[in-house]
């Protein structure tokens, strides 16, 4: 059951304030995480590809970054056995109807326009958090596995 | 030509937990799907052992109580939200109270204590999964999914559906078969 279990979250995201943002509104929540974060694209696909590093439940991928965008690192992901299981959230601060039908086509579960303020931001990770636990427990079909918040 | 599959979850499962079960040794009986009777005491050991052969198939064996209970909450859920009649549906807590011999309040506190969210969200949940069901194998209208689903409406049923994933059905089906000709496309390759 929830209650027990602890989600590993990884956060890839080059802006501190942001990261700082998203480290908050996960320590504000009932569900117990556990938060890494990576610095850019390059630096992310090192740790997911690391055999020692436990795959995290969900990844937070901010679509932009310095070396390697969000967008290139969802391709790879996804051409990657072994973490086809993870739940990929997309964020960005734009809305853009393009950004947003692309990262979906390339595999992502969860698109998230950052909302600019905390509370908000608190709302929408629990709410990410909570159907992504349903998707984990309850036999539902991940292909179908598709959130814009 | 590619085909689409559907399945009996329940029929799998059963198959695979009669497999494993059999393997062991161990006396039991299969009450359902989700129920077995083990008539012995499981060494640690060997509880701990058969759990983790389970876990590897996507299988948790629970135990206390409440866990149970929510179990049994979320297999009442996926049921009605299968059945098609309007008097049942109408009335969600009244069929659980009584499928599961407690008070509608009594289980809406465990489920919420135990999951981090309500019974209602979970049977819009497992609604909206239903229609995303239905929605990709491409078989039926908006119209008729609404009315399996007993919506008032198709247009009730488009706005639960985009309160809950962010999308219109239109523009998730759109979604749904281009990736689906992508995976293909991929596979080819």
């Amino acid at each position: 059951m929830i209650k027990n279990e602890i989600i590993l979250v990884l956060l890839a995201d080059d802006d501190k304030d942001d990261c700082a943002d998203f480290i908050e509104a996960f320590e504000s929540l009932k569900i117990k995480t556990v938060v890494t974060t990576v610095k850019n694209g390059i630096d992310l696909m090192k740790y997911l590809t690391d055999p020692s590093v436990q795959i995290p439940h969900l990844l937070f991928l901010d679509l932009n970054m310095p070396k390697k965008s969000g967008l290139d690192c969802l391709v790879e992901i996804k051409q990657i056995e072994k973490l086809k299981d993870m739940t990929v959230v997309i964020y960005s601060t734009s809305s853009a109807e393009k950004d947003m039908e692309d990262t979906f086509l390339k595999g992502a579960n969860v698109y998230l326009k950052k909302p600019a303020h905390l509370t908000v931001l608190k709302k929408l990770l629990s709410h990410i958090l909570t159907i992504n636990w349903q998707y984990h427990t309850a036999a539902l079909n991940r292909d179908n596995f598709l959130l814009r918040l | 030509m590619i085909y689409y599959l559907k399945y009996d979850v329940q029929a799998i499962c059963k198959r695979l937990i009669q497999e494993q079960l059999n393997n062991t040794g161990v006396n039991y009986c299969l009450l359902n799907a989700n129920e077995v009777d083990i008539n012995q005491s499981l060494p640690k050991d060997f509880f701990n052992n058969l759990n983790s052969v389970l876990t590897t198939l996507g299988i948790e064996m629970v135990s206390t109580q409440k866990s149970i209970l929510v179990l049994k909450i979320k297999e009442a859920v996926v049921d009605l939200v299968k059945v098609e009649d309007k008097a049942i549906l109408s009335k969600t807590s009244h069929y659980l109270a009584k499928r599961l011999n407690h008070s509608y309040r009594y289980l809406s506190g465990v489920f919420s204590q135990e999951t981090y969210t309500t019974i209602e969200n979970y049977i819009i949940l497992q609604r909206v999964e239903r229609a995303k069901e239905m929605i990709s194998t491409d078989e039926l209208t908006f119209t008729e999914i609404a009315w399996k689903l007993n919506y008032s409406s198709v247009g009730h049923f488009s706005m639960q559906f985009k309160n809950t994933t962010g999308f219109t059905p239109t523009f998730f089906k759109k979604l749904i078969m281009q990736r689906r000709a992508n995976a293909v496309l991929s596979a080819l390759k």
